[in-house]
């Protein structure tokens, strides 16, 4: 996929941080505010799959390849069981916010509720490694499996054939 | 009067799915089933005049409390509106690679063709 | 009053952006009407005061279209003109309408749009969830609240399947070559 015209790439070299500062914003602030870890996780997708859409595609898998993406998305699945599991060791039950209960923070401070702020971090993590490797596989590269079971990632349209 | 036009939404989500014959458009009719179904639970859970279920600093809690509008269809919607993508992206996934072993998007010569 | 004549105004809107993107036959139309769906469907969200739900529908549609242009409508779609089944068409519309029938009749026992269930009720589960969910969690968001603290095992069952569902898409699109380099 090459890129997009001079506009579109001075637009993105500007907008994409905010973008991404944004998703960070709503992520962290999850326990405050409307958003949360889901919401937030999909916004910062988006702000990756915008520079993929104006740059082309060597740029942005230089940024963040399949296999970091990957990477990312089983250690945010991780991260949330295990503070799930730790719940355990002091409470007795699976899920158990144990920092609310050891250490309660001020009301409407950012460092309050629990676990919840860590929680959010894990998924919003997951949600936009996922997607963005969805994207990549769609559209972009493909995962090839030779005789000896070996995978590799090739383009999905080799250089001749762009639409 | 609103349930009855959700309703309606889902049903003509459903017609989608079941009559045509582009896989796209059957992709397409069920992501129309799903935003009916969610909005139907949230329609669920609407007070009339009700204030959005976040605290503030300056809310009363009784006040709160007989105002606010319920927050577990919203907190099980949130989760099912992301699940929703997924499986969509894997029928769009199927679709794509259906395109690749026979060519066509077209279910009827698809069942004719063989491998 | 005044919500309730939005909503429905916003819901005809709707069915009729379904309706043009079940029956025009340019591929490109119908995956913009169904964003015109997604977008009707965050503003309701917003009037029913669930801006947690906005957030996520509007940013969740925006992915889903470039999802199903990027990957779909590169190719060509060569218009099939194949004879209609008429048989089968007209006994889903009559099923349908059927359904519709039934359902209008059976939500009159849904009582009264905008009497939630924990109006009636008064110990159900979201009142002690609004009424306490400041104090026990110590978060002003008691949506973040239910779905991390009191309802915690749902998203991890939904992490799951958001997993499982992403490593199938990668599964169905791995292909085997043969030879080397060959085509599937």
């Amino acid at each position: 996929m090459t890129g997009m015209t001079v506009i579109v790439k001075t637009v993105t070299r500007w907008v994409k941080v905010f973008i991404f500062l944004y998703g960070v914003y709503i992520v962290i602030t999850g326990h405050l505010t409307p958003g949360g870890g889901f919401a937030g996780g999909v916004i910062i997708a988006c702000s990756y799959i915008l520079l993929t859409l104006a740059y082309g595609k060597e740029f942005a898998l230089k940024r963040l390849g399949p296999r970091t993406a990957a990477g990312l998305d089983s250690g945010g699945s991780l991260l949330f069981l295990i503070v799930a599991l730790l719940g355990i060791g002091s409470g007795g039950l699976f899920f158990t916010n144990f920092l609310q209960k050891r250490y309660p923070g001020g009301e409407f401070q950012l460092a309050s509720a629990g676990f919840i702020p860590i929680a959010n971090i894990a998924i919003g993590l997951k949600v936009f490694s996922c997607l963005f490797l969805v994207f990549i596989i769609l559209s972009i590269l493909r995962i090839v499996l030779d005789a000896e079971g070996k995978q590799s990632l090739v383009q999905r349209w080799p250089e001749g054939k762009e639409e | 009067m609103v349930y009855t036009l959700c309703f309606a939404l889902f049903l003509t989500g459903l017609y989608c799915a079941l009559t045509k014959k582009n896989t796209v458009k059957i992709v397409i009719g069920l992501a129309i089933m799903e935003y009916a179904v969610n909005l139907f639970l949230i329609l669920l859970g609407y007070r009339r005049n009700g204030v959005a279920p976040i605290l503030d600093r300056s809310t009363d809690l009784a006040d709160f409390l007989a105002r606010s509008v319920d927050p577990l269809p919203q907190a099980l919607v949130l989760t099912a509106i992301v699940i929703g993508l997924g499986v969509t992206s894997l029928a769009v996934a199927l679709c794509i690679r259906l395109y690749e072993k026979y060519g066509t998007f077209d279910v009827t010569q698809i069942r004719r063709l063989k491998g | 009053m005044g919500t309730e004549v939005i909503l429905i105004i916003l819901l005809f809107f709707m069915l009729a952006g379904a309706l043009i993107a079940v029956e025009t036959k340019n591929l490109l139309s119908s995956v913009i009407s169904l964003g015109a769906i997604g977008v009707g469907t965050s503003v309701a969200f917003l009037f029913l005061m669930a801006p947690d739900l906005a957030i996520v529908q509007i940013a969740v549609e925006v992915v889903l279209l470039i999802f199903l242009i990027r990957a779909t409508i590169a190719r060509d779609v060569i218009p099939q003109r194949g004879h209609i089944a008429w048989g089968g068409l007209v006994v889903v519309v009559v099923l349908l309408a059927g359904l519709l029938a039934f359902g209008a009749y059976a939500f009159r026992d849904l009582g009264v749009f905008g009497q939630p269930i924990i109006a009636a009720v008064q110990d159900a589960p979201s009142n002690r969830y609004l009424a306490r969910g400041m104090k026990e969690t110590g978060a002003a968001n008691i949506v973040a609240a239910v779905i991390l603290d009191y309802r915690g095992y749902d998203t991890l069952g939904e992490a799951t399947v958001l997993f499982a569902a992403i490593l199938g898409a990668l599964t169905i699109l791995r292909v085997r070559s043969r030879s080397g380099g060959g085509k599937p």
